[in-house]
């Protein structure tokens, strides 16, 4: 930078330059304007509504697994914006790169984007979204007051926060990666991937996977030592067994993709040769190990949605769910299965046909457990008394898609027809039907049936309805052609095509991302309508829907301890059978309640991490050894500190559920 | 069937007389050991893929030396010594802790340490030499891969030391209270699961590589 001492700069500043500040991308210069306003009225409202002491102490340091749930969420929403706007932009190019015209997008924006879009949608949209959801409703329907681990559960979301912030931070700083949201090598290593592009996603990646791993670890240890007691493990919530094998999966598929990025961050900073092209290096190698990974990452996500759609048929059917146990295996055979499937991903390497035969079948084979478990949601819902709330529509929305999504991923396990069907648009529509289809409306339908929970007041029906509608039917547009397009052999991360014939199914494909865009716009709504409204659409009772599980026999929002007693369990559905034997709330006697501090901890953990990812991906030597120094000192600093708990007095609990009671 | 079967659980009447709620302080188990257990688990999936790393370029030498050429047993038959001992002292220094005798605990600790600290010197002592006779990790697939597995044990080694002395302090501030006890036995798990791992680091990459 300065032009006397350019070894001091480049200890400083490492490899980052003005150069690297992408003022001449009108595109990078409007988003960025776009975000700089935004981010000034955020931050000016709460500084002039003095919000931030409250900020800081009622939620950044909370401790609460409700809390903390809830701000996994908000992060999930805000990044699915992003992620959306990626979409948005690759169907508009698409849409219009025929012939002479070149689109909109330069090939090396284009390429980021549908970099940028995988990555943030799976790591920072689905997995966050998942984890608010079982960090808010585990603990409450196994009947405890937090999660095994309270600080660890802050840390985790603060460094997931963390590596989010460093994939922003690529927008406007640098590149990002280049890539596929996969980073498959030699195109990754550094020949071929100079710039700053894959290290942002390397570390990006590496800190949020930290916070992943832990947070599975912790839910894991909950779910083992925390259920009250007489819930066994066949008795435990539906929701609550899938969020086990989730984060049996985390803890089982994470530390490969940690091992996996920090061999190719190796290559690329320390010279070695695992995945180059030379020197012995095995790129295979890399494309194995990723999907170890990356196959059960799908279940991970898919799993607790499984469980959502459990709770909210059984709940919205008025009937206990059918074929419990079977869910419960069902789940298990999946969770089995689904790490002896990752070879699908690329029968193209050429392992044989055994091996391909081998895992063709196993992954025909996961779709037996998964249709036992279709079938168990229609045969809950059969005779029962549905109630076709928001949540229940993103129920059946999920069984019609789901099934279409099911049915081209076992087309797809069929080597031969993989061979012709591998990294084409008919894949980018079967996994966006899975994953939208099966995800993401699990996380819609869990959204508007625990919102009363966490708020006291239920969402808008009537822009929740409007937001399904706009969704469903524009993910039918947006993918439907996709599979015909891939059928004729358009393969993906194409930024312009020759043959004009194609154009109108990119059309359509663009008119279906519209429609979600709105989709997206009367969700929005849909919040802001029902927080103007909320006198109107509160629920005093704390079971608005007429819940089964122990979510419900407490208020809404629930206290701070969750249950001013802990609840005896004698049965699956157990909030169920203690309405069928008349319980109340208990008035009187309570006792003094054991709770963990709140604690910053993990904010300055993750901003030293943030500090520490930005400084290695520039090559800043210096701030980077600082900051990990800083950071060492800081954790060990916090094992210093052994006074970590406190008592509610029985009578401010005893005050608390009056004002509940009384509600 | 009427609506009544199907949704009361259990066959249970509406009549039984049941207890839904605790009414005494109810305190679930503490979940640090299984918690950490799962860490190390985590942990060795870590190790597993860089053997299997190992185990696919482990033949990759390039042009360059091979494992027979450059690794020397008769140093890590000391080191794997040194290791070893270091976990039958932590052994000894839990016995004590168990017998709340915090001056021989701490004895032991320090032992330990000092037995690790010659183990990672020893380690060190290898990498130099390899890179000074140009057998880097950056010299072959086999070297990388080398390098990495053993590198990253040895990064878990000085982690537990740096652990250990942290322990001491605490222990020596605040004695063998319940939450320093159950530490010492969170860092013993970890100390005992890097001898594991590195028994199969000696057998798989040394023993293998040089009998080969």
């Amino acid at each position: 930078m300065t032009e006397h001492s350019p070894d001091l700069a480049k200890l400083i500043f490492g490899r980052l330059s003005l150069d690297d500040i992408p003022y001449h991308e009108p595109i990078l210069i409007f988003t960025f304007i776009g975000v700089a306003i935004g981010a000034i009225v955020v931050l000016g409202a709460i500084t002039y509504y003095r919000k931030w002491g409250y900020l800081w102490s009622e939620w950044f340091t909370s401790v609460d697994h409700k809390k903390i749930g809830i701000m996994y969420i908000v992060l999930a929403l805000i990044m699915l914006l992003r992620g959306f706007a990626d979409a948005l932009m690759m169907r508009g190019q698409q849409a219009v790169a025929f012939g002479a015209h070149e689109g909109y997008l330069p090939a090396s924006h284009y390429d980021q984007i549908f970099t940028a879009h995988g990555t943030i949608m799976i790591f920072f949209v689905a997995m966050p979204f998942i984890t608010g959801l079982i960090n808010f409703v585990m603990p409450l329907q196994i009947g405890s007051r937090d999660v095994a681990f309270p600080f660890l559960n802050n840390f985790s979301f603060w460094m997931t926060v963390s590596g989010a912030l460093l994939v922003m931070a690529s927008l406007f700083i640098g590149v990002f990666a280049r890539t596929g949201w996969l980073a498959y090598p030699p195109l990754s290593e550094l020949p071929a991937s100079p710039d700053s592009g894959v290290d942002y996603w390397i570390w990006g990646l590496q800190i949020a996977g930290v916070g992943t791993t832990l947070s599975g670890i912790n839910m894991i240890a909950t779910i083992v030592k925390m259920r009250a007691p007489g819930m066994t493990m066949m008795k435990m919530p539906i929701f609550t067994w899938t969020a086990l094998l989730a984060n049996v999966l985390i803890v089982a598929a994470f530390p490969v993709l940690t091992a996996t990025l920090a061999l190719l961050a190796l290559d690329r900073y320390a010279g070695t040769h695992f995945f180059t092209n030379d020197l012995g290096g095995n790129y295979m190698m890399y494309i194995n190990l990723i999907w170890v990974w990356g196959h059960p990452e799908v279940y991970i996500l898919v799993l607790p949605a499984f469980g959502v759609y459990s709770e909210v048929t059984s709940t919205f059917s008025r009937k206990r769910l059918f074929g419990y146990a079977s869910m419960v295996y069902a789940t298990v055979v999946i969770a089995v299965l689904s790490y002896l499937v990752w070879l699908h991903h690329f029968f193209t390497m050429g392992s044989g046909a055994s091996v391909n035969s081998f895992f063709g079948i196993t992954t025909m084979i996961i779709s037996i457990p998964t249709g036992a478990k279709i079938f168990n949601w229609m045969f809950t819902m059969y005779r029962g008394r549905i109630v076709y709330d928001v949540a229940m529509l993103w129920v059946v929305a999920f069984i019609v898609t789901f099934v279409i999504g099911g049915m081209t991923g076992v087309l797809l396990a069929v080597p031969p027809a993989d061979f012709e069907l591998h990294n084409s648009l008919f894949l980018i529509a079967h996994f966006h039907n899975v994953i939208i289809g099966g995800v993401l409306f699990g996380m819609f339908a869990g959204v508007n049936y625990w919102f009363p929970k966490a708020f006291g007041f239920r969402l808008d029906p009537f822009w929740g309805k409007v937001s399904f509608w706009f969704w469903v039917v524009g993910f039918y547009f947006a993918f439907m052609p996709l599979y015909l397009l891939g059928l004729m052999g358009v393969t993906r991360r194409l930024r312009h095509f020759d043959d004009a014939s194609l154009q109108i199914w990119f059309q359509l494909a663009a008119f279906g991302a519209i429609l979600i865009l709105l989709g997206i716009a009367a969700m929005i709504v849909q919040f802001a309508v029902s927080i103007l409204h909320r006198e109107k659409l509160r629920d005093s009772t704390g079971d608005p829907w007429h819940g089964r599980t122990l979510e419900w026999s407490t208020s809404s929002p629930p206290p701070p301890y969750n249950f001013a007693f802990t609840p005896q369990v004698h049965d699956i559905d157990a909030w169920w059978q203690m309405k069928q034997h008349n319980w109340r709330r208990p008035v009187q006697g309570f006792l003094p309640i054991h709770m963990p501090k709140n604690t910053g901890t993990g904010v300055y953990l993750a901003v030293l991490s943030f500090i520490f990812g930005f400084a290695m991906v520039w090559y800043m030597w210096l701030i980077a050894a600082i900051s990990f120094v800083a950071l060492l000192a800081v954790a060990i600093h916090h094992t210093f500190n052994y006074d970590r708990d406190y008592y509610i007095p029985a009578d401010e609990v005893g005050r608390v559920e009056a004002v509940r009671a009384g509600a | 069937m009427s609506d009544m079967t199907m949704t009361v659980g259990g066959g249970s009447g509406a009549q039984e007389a049941l207890n839904f709620h605790v009414a005494e302080d109810h305190h679930p188990e503490n979940a640090t050991l299984l918690g950490f257990w799962l860490y190390l688990m985590s942990d060795c999936l870590i190790f597993a893929c860089l053997f299997a790393t190992y185990g696919v370029l482990g033949r990759e030498y390039a042009g360059g030396p091979s494992a027979q050429q450059v690794l020397e047993l008769p140093i890590v038959a000391v080191n794997t010594t040194l290791l070893l001992l270091s976990s039958i002292t932590y052994g000894f220094a839990v016995l004590e802790m168990q017998h709340n005798r915090r001056g021989p605990m701490m004895a032991w600790l320090i032992v330990t340490w000092l037995l690790g600290a010659g183990f990672i010197t020893l380690e060190l002592t290898e990498f130099t030499h390899l890179v000074s006779i140009g057998a880097g990790p950056g010299r072959s697939a086999f070297l990388s891969s080398f390098f990495t597995l053993v590198g990253t044990h040895g990064l878990h080694v000085t982690s537990g030391l740096i652990w250990m002395i942290v322990l001491l302090v605490q222990v020596g501030k605040k004695g063998l209270i319940p939450a320093n006890k159950r530490r010492l036995m969170c860092l013993s798990m970890f100390w005992h699961f890097l001898d594991v791992v590195w028994v199969g680091v000696f057998s798989f990459v040394y023993l293998m590589g040089v009998l080969a």
